[in-house]
């Protein structure tokens, strides 16, 4: 299997990652060359395998519904690039 | 007092021999005259680490010391620490001051250990050289022309140039475990879900695990007292019985203290792939744990060929799911100049993420879209199965497996830097522990051409203090794990 420059483009829109006309061409060469090296895992029969996700295959831990976290509104957003009277600011989505 | 380790460190601050502010002087001079040669540390912060060290002494003072009071430790940057810069090595995280810790660090510090300082990495964690900082290439203190492997680069160079008596690691394809190896340290990565991942900067959150780095299995061992245990925080925390992995390695064994210990050898370890003169060193250690009164036993892990593959499906999976936060609203790096929203993220992204670190979002972006996941994740899952079960199977036959950790030692920096897949290779004989979520470790087993090679002890699940005993009993007996690269003065 082989990328098209075009299938690069897409995938660096949908991960919101902006390239150049030159970065593309590089990245899918290296593209290419990784999923040669993935492509042998396609030979394996996996019929009746249950996926895997995770090591230990537990459940998802629940806890009560309470609060856990004290409001540190102020120490948070200190390290935001820009905010307002508590808001995160971005550009305007909305006209 | 520079080449002890942590355990003799604790036991001159008990003695009073020295003080935590008196120690961790000593290691900040050390930083300052190596570490511009090094670039092991991202941050050194004096103040706040010698203010952390009267602390200390003061809790000595007033008799509640642990076994951590007042060693000062080296914590890699992808570990947050409250008030100091936490980078993950990444642009991206460049203006990042922490406003809480990691479980790790509040362990640590509630210890009374000392933050000496945050540790170089490959961006993000994803690479085995370290050279993908965005604060520049780590060295290897044996031979500054090379790597110090990856992803925890940083804390191997320091605790190898004896910046620092111990340091945290994260391992999730070897990054633990290689570094080590090509530094000549005992490093652990131990079984999923036994350190939190609370405040532990994300990649692959089904691989990621911390872990210790220090001289010793002895000195592992006591840092994972305090690293490992139950946090709700972490939705895979494991909440199990708190342990004393230590508890094993006091007792007398006599001159056969691993009798009865079945080693299994995977012929896959075995095979082509692995420098001969690695292989050598690795026979040789087998040999002194046959000496030890082990018994070795042949074993097969087929799938483990698959685990690269494996491995580089599901990590930048993950990755590129956990790094969608990066978006420059809410913390971190935004570019100076966009269009509109889309365009922020766009550039942002661009801009704060390195080379190695894109390329892994966008594998993992496009083995999960529309058409390829069932091709791809679902297989990878699958054989992440069949790799899991082999382990099973194996540790039917034995008790530990017994491999080289990385198949050369250090190699040169900007040898395998431009061709990813060179790179990614050189993880095959890590990569299948951690999609098991087995525990693993690197111990010194020797030197080839004045570099050091690794010794890798995989266990069952759990069995963390098992391997620390049968490493410490390998390092009674040997001293490669006492030797120190010249040329960083260890007459202080």
């Amino acid at each position: 299997m082989s990328l098209t420059l075009e299938q690069v483009r897409r995938v660096a829109h949908l991960a919101r990652i902006e390239v150049s006309d030159a970065e593309a061409q590089t990245t899918l060469g290296h593209l290419n060359g990784i999923f040669a090296l993935i492509e042998e895992m396609q030979a394996v029969d996996t019929n009746g395998v249950e996926p895997m996700a995770h090591a230990q295959d537990l459940a998802q831990r629940l806890r009560a519904d309470r609060v856990t976290e004290e409001n540190r509104r102020l120490a948070f957003q200190a390290v935001a690039p820009e905010t307002e009277a508590g808001l995160y600011l971005v550009p305007k989505v909305i006209e | 007092m520079i080449t002890r380790g942590v355990s003799a460190l604790s036991q001159a601050l008990a003695a009073r021999e020295i003080s935590s502010v008196e120690l961790t002087q000593l290691y900040l001079d050390r930083i300052a005259r190596f570490n511009p040669t090094l670039n092991a540390y991202i941050t050194v912060d004096a103040e706040k680490s010698l203010a952390q060290a009267r602390a200390a002494d003061e809790l000595r003072a007033a008799g509640n010391a642990t076994r951590l009071t007042g060693i000062p430790l080296a914590q890699k940057d992808i570990f947050c620490a409250q008030g100091w810069l936490t980078t993950c090595g990444s642009k991206m995280l460049s203006n990042f001051v922490s406003p809480y810790d990691a479980t790790v660090i509040e362990h640590f510090n509630a210890a009374g250990a000392v933050i000496l300082g945050k540790t170089n990495m490959d961006e993000f964690a994803m690479g085995s050289s370290s050279e993908t900082s965005f604060y520049g290439v780590v060295k290897n203190p044996w031979d500054t022309a090379r790597v110090a492997g990856g992803s925890s680069g940083g804390s191997a160079a320091a605790v190898a140039a004896l910046l620092a008596p111990a340091a945290t690691g994260t391992d999730t394809g070897g990054s633990i475990r290689q570094p080590a190896a090509l530094c000549n340290l005992t490093g652990l990565k131990p079984t999923y879900g036994v350190v939190s991942r609370y405040g532990m900067i994300a990649y692959a959150s089904s691989l990621d695990q911390g872990g210790p780095m220090a001289r010793s299995a002895e000195d592992c061992a006591l840092l994972l007292n305090t690293m490992a245990g139950f946090d709700e925080r972490d939705s895979t925390s494991l909440d199990r019985v708190k342990e004393d992995y230590s508890r094993e390695l006091a007792a007398a064994k006599g001159d056969k203290p691993l009798a009865g210990l079945r080693i299994g050898l995977p012929r896959e370890f075995f095979g082509d792939g692995c420098a001969p003169e690695v292989m050598q060193l690795v026979e040789a250690a087998i040999g002194e744990y046959r000496k030890l009164g082990a018994e070795t036993v042949a074993v097969s892990l087929p799938n483990m060929k698959l685990s690269v593959a494996a491995y580089y499906v599901i990590a930048p999976a993950e990755a590129s799911s956990n790094l969608s936060r990066f978006d420059g609203v809410r913390y971190g790096y935004r570019a100076p100049e966009y269009d509109d929203l889309n365009d922020m993220y766009a550039r942002s992204r661009a801009q704060g993420f390195g080379e190695e670190v894109k390329r892994r979002i966008l594998i993992g972006t496009y083995v999960l879209s529309h058409g390829y996941y069932d091709a791809y994740y679902l297989q990878a899952q699958r054989i992440r199965r069949l790799i899991a079960n082999d382990f099973v199977e194996a540790f039917r036959q034995c008790d530990v497996i017994i491999g080289p950790t990385s198949p050369s030692t250090a190699f040169r920096l900007g040898e395998k830097a431009s061709d990813p897949v060179q790179m990614y290779l050189s993880d095959i004989y890590t990569l299948a522990v951690n999609l098991a979520g087995l525990p693993g470790m690197s111990i010194p087993c020797g030197f080839a051409d004045r570099l050091p090679a690794g010794l890798q002890l995989i266990g069952d699940y759990f069995s963390e203090t098992k391997l620390l005993d049968v490493a410490h009993r390998y390092q009674q007996v040997t001293d490669w794990h006492v030797q120190h690269p010249d040329g960083f003065d260890r007459a202080v």
